[in-house]
């Protein structure tokens, strides 16, 4: 009995821990913002149940065995050494548990595999290391950019004290109407990078001399910071992705400000006012950028 | 060292005259010395490969760039990966089977065995191209142990001396599981059959073939990766008619396999472990032969997992993410088996036991966190991320080197002829065991959460659990001086042990050799009389 309480005890405790997980981020999944990120936040709690269960069932019979079928104790081994129908039992019971995994997860993989008739279309660049953007379709059209780590260096060097979006902040934000099924389409200049944005639930390598796609639909406006998630290279910690979802107003603001400015790289920090008077401040800025490029 | 002279006269044949000196060593074609060279250089490599891993975690130990500048921070994760796979784990296996296998099965020795002591003295030579590598111009290769081009065609001489060592490591493996598959199917004792062998015996079978299938494999994807670096080849280019994801594919073809080339030679070990201590014979031998085989045959059908996030056709996504979750089956049956062998024993916990125990708890919880990857979704977001450090970690550090650590503290008696310190050994797997889980359980929030792997600083939201990740790492590192300590102790002062020190022990070394096992054993074979299975 008493072991029997120990092992009820253990599993409660492990249950609370398992749901105040899921509670805080911190221990799990950012906080999901379009259909597929919810979908994958889900199916993934639904497995720590799963596996949680088995984990008791298994551990609660192995631990009870380590407890009592102990030589010190006097007790005595038997001498079984199989069952073919306890065996079969144990090869099918999994089975069914993956058959019920796979199910939702083949869905998913469906949806997240269909990038057809997208409102929009980015083409995100790879480079060593920073990413660059062009607008290829839909709204925003023509829109082209490069987007870089703005962390000081002395912060990283630890000079100065670490900002609140330490290495997460870039001069150009990726920007995105809300609502929108963005399609996404990766390539890369050097070497293989990956785009990702955990609370998009998009990452999709980045692959120099090929295409690939994949998309979102952002639910709610916001800024959302990913990081560049394939090795590739010295700075390879050093150049994050952030995307801003603004409401469809303000996107379009966004779009005629950066239409209104220049094909070219721009700082979307001086063009957030008066745009058209400090037009020939951005184009200079804009050769500099792509000098240093 | 001292202790495999046990000279036992009075058998006919040999006698034990061999060179002494370090010319023992370096002409020995002995199996039982050869097998202690491969322990002695994997617990070297080992210390290489943990050194490199106390750099990475004093690195990340706080956010910013303290002690490894980013370039030399991907030199040690690179060469941290590349000499624990290599030098540590799988030649820590072969040193097992070098001594075991003959023992277990009744033979006088290896069937090759001058290709025996050939397929030793190479890996020193890789090893040392590897770590000498660090000081050449334009440091150690720095593109993950895994080195996809294009990143891997960038990289200085480093990256062709890895190339080099990992062409030696690969034919050392091939001569080694040749020597293995020979021995094994030719020189078992009369009358036992192969569904008479020892579980360590089967699963080193299974391996030798996953090696002899594999190795060549990765042999030519690195010669691809050569003579695109220096012959004008563009394999993995794309401007010159290459594809960069080929590389992909065919390295993982190899590092599948690879997974289960290092873990199923474990589960050999636990299954010789765990009925001895149980004092009960395995329970389900021959499913336990057969799922080892077909996590063997799957393991060959599932390498894209690796490449979800590459991008491939919706099909293909599908097939691997169901044969990978496949592998659950197999897997789980294992689990189940030890589970029943042990219950209604009379169990002893002494530290093999401890850690074969040690070795089921958290290779599961690896093994829970491989299915949830095996998920196309979910591995999306965590794929590249410390969620999967974390898995690996389970699967390899408490999965593949708790086994070794069971499997030397139970056979070291029949090596040396000397009991090992209980005591000492069972602070070895409690430190192990906290530290272990102190360091790694909290990489999977730090996955879950969005730090991305093989980065040298971080954002400050994962500061607090690199912390304890590193001060766990560095536990962990201090613990493993114990081992050290418990093997040379044992050697040098330990107390004799007898012939069978385990009374639940029932294969060959234990019931027909003296302890310590003689130089030269079994040359007149055994007679094996068959248990029931």
């Amino acid at each position: 009995m008493r072991s029997k309480s120990v092992v009820t005890l253990a599993g409660v405790a492990a249950l609370a821990l398992y749901s105040s997980m899921a509670v805080g981020s911190k221990y799990n999944f950012p906080e999901p913002q379009s259909v597929i990120a919810q979908d994958i936040y889900d199916q993934h709690i639904v497995l720590l149940w799963i596996c949680l269960a088995i984990f008791v069932g298994v551990f609660g019979v192995m631990f009870y065995s380590v407890l009592k079928h102990r030589k010190s104790l006097g007790y005595k081994a038997a001498n079984f050494h199989h069952s073919t129908t306890v065996e079969v039992i144990w090869t099918i019971i999994p089975c069914l548990i993956l058959v019920v995994m796979a199910l939702p997860a083949t869905k998913t993989v469906i949806a997240m595999k269909d990038t057809s008739s997208p409102d929009m279309t980015i083409k995100a660049t790879g480079y060593q290391w920073m990413w660059g953007y062009d607008y290829l379709q839909g709204d925003g059209e023509g829109i082209s950019f490069y987007s870089k780590l703005t962390t000081p260096k002395a912060q990283i060097e630890n000079r100065e004290p670490k900002g609140e979006n330490y290495l997460l902040e870039v001069d150009n934000h990726m920007v995105v109407p809300v609502g929108k099924k963005v399609r996404m389409i990766l390539t890369a200049n050097d070497v293989i990078h990956a785009w990702w944005v955990p609370a998009l639930g998009v990452k999709q390598d980045a692959i120099p001399g090929f295409i690939r796609d994949s998309w979102f639909t952002a639910d709610k406006p916001g800024i959302y910071r990913g990081q560049c998630a394939e090795l590739c290279g010295k700075d390879h910690g050093f150049m994050p992705i952030v995307v801003e979802v603004l409401e469809e107003e303000a996107y379009a603001q966004w779009v005629a400000e950066k239409l209104a400015g220049t094909n070219e790289t721009v700082n979307l920090a001086a063009v957030t006012t008066e745009m058209v008077a400090e037009a020939d401040e951005d184009n200079a800025a804009a050769d500099k950028n792509s000098e240093n490029n | 060292m001292a202790a495999v002279h046990g000279d036992v006269h009075g058998h006919g044949g040999h006698d034990d005259h061999h060179p002494t000196g370090i010319m023992r060593w370096v002409t020995t074609t002995n199996h039982k010395d050869i097998g202690t060279m491969y322990l002695w250089f994997s617990l070297a490599m080992f210390f290489t490969g943990g050194f490199l891993a106390m750099g990475i975690r004093a690195e990340l130990f706080q956010p910013g760039i303290q002690i490894l500048e980013p370039e030399l921070f991907n030199s040690f994760t690179t060469l941290h990966g590349l000499i624990m796979v290599f030098g540590a784990i799988m030649p820590a296996f072969v040193g097992f089977a070098n001594w075991q296998v003959p023992m277990m099965i009744g033979a006088p020795d290896m069937a090759f065995a001058r290709m025996n002591n050939w397929s030793f003295w190479l890996l020193p030579v890789a090893a040392s191209l590897l770590v000498v590598s660090f000081f050449v111009p334009g440091g150690a290769a720095a593109g993950g142990w895994t080195f996809y081009p294009p990143l891997s065609t960038q990289g200085g001489l480093g990256v062709d001396m890895m190339i080099f060592a990992v062409h030696i490591l690969g034919a050392s493996s091939i001569m080694g599981a040749i020597n293995i598959i020979t021995t094994i199917l030719n020189m078992r004792a009369p009358g036992m059959k192969l569904m008479d062998m020892p579980l360590f015996v089967w699963t080193w079978l299974i391996t030798a073939y996953l090696l002899v299938l594999v190795m060549p494999v990765l042999a030519g994807t690195v010669t691809m990766l050569l003579t695109d670096r220096h012959f004008g080849t563009s394999f993995f280019n794309a401007a010159g008619g290459g594809d960069p994801v080929l590389f992909q594919h065919i390295f993982w073809f190899f590092g599948h396999p690879e997974v289960y080339i290092m873990i199923l030679p474990s589960f050999g070990i636990v299954s010789e472990v765990i009925p001895t201590f149980s004092r009960k014979p395995l329970f389900g031998y021959s499913s336990m032969v057969y799922a080892t085989a077909s996590i063997a045959i799957l393991s060959c059908v599932v390498w894209a997992h690796h490449m979800f996030t590459a991008g491939m056709p919706t099909v293909a996504q599908l097939f691997f993410m169901y044969a990978t979750m496949l592998i659950a089956v197999p897997t789980g049956v294992k689990v189940f088996n030890w589970t029943a062998t042990m219950w209604r024993g009379s169990m002893t916990f002494e530290t093999p036991m401890l850690f074969a125990i040690g070795f089921i708890f958290l290779f599961v919880i690896g093994g829970f966190s491989g299915v949830i990857c095996a998920i196309v979704p979910i591995d999306i977001q965590v794929q590249d991320t410390y969620y999967v450090i974390a898995h690996f970690h389970y699967v390899l550090v408490s999965g593949s080197l708790f086994a070794i650590f069971a499997g030397a503290y139970y056979w070291i008696p029949k090596w040396s002829g000397r009991m090992y310190d209980e005591k000492l050994g069972k602070w070895h797997f409690w430190l192990s065991m906290i530290f272990f889980n102190m360091a790694f359980f909290v990489q999977h929030f730090l996955g879950l959460a969005g730090m991305p792997r093989r980065i040298p600083d971080y954002a400050l939201q994962f500061a607090d659990f690199n912390m304890i990740s590193s001060l766990g790492a560095f536990g962990f590192g201090l613990s493993q001086l114990l081992f050290v300590y418990i093997m040379i102790k044992t050697i040098r002062s330990g107390e004799k042990a007898p012939d069978k020190p385990w009374d639940g022990a029932t294969t060959l070394e234990w019931t027909h050799l003296p302890s310590p096992a003689p130089y030269h054993s079994f040359e007149k074979p055994p007679v094996f009389k068959p248990t029931v299975h």
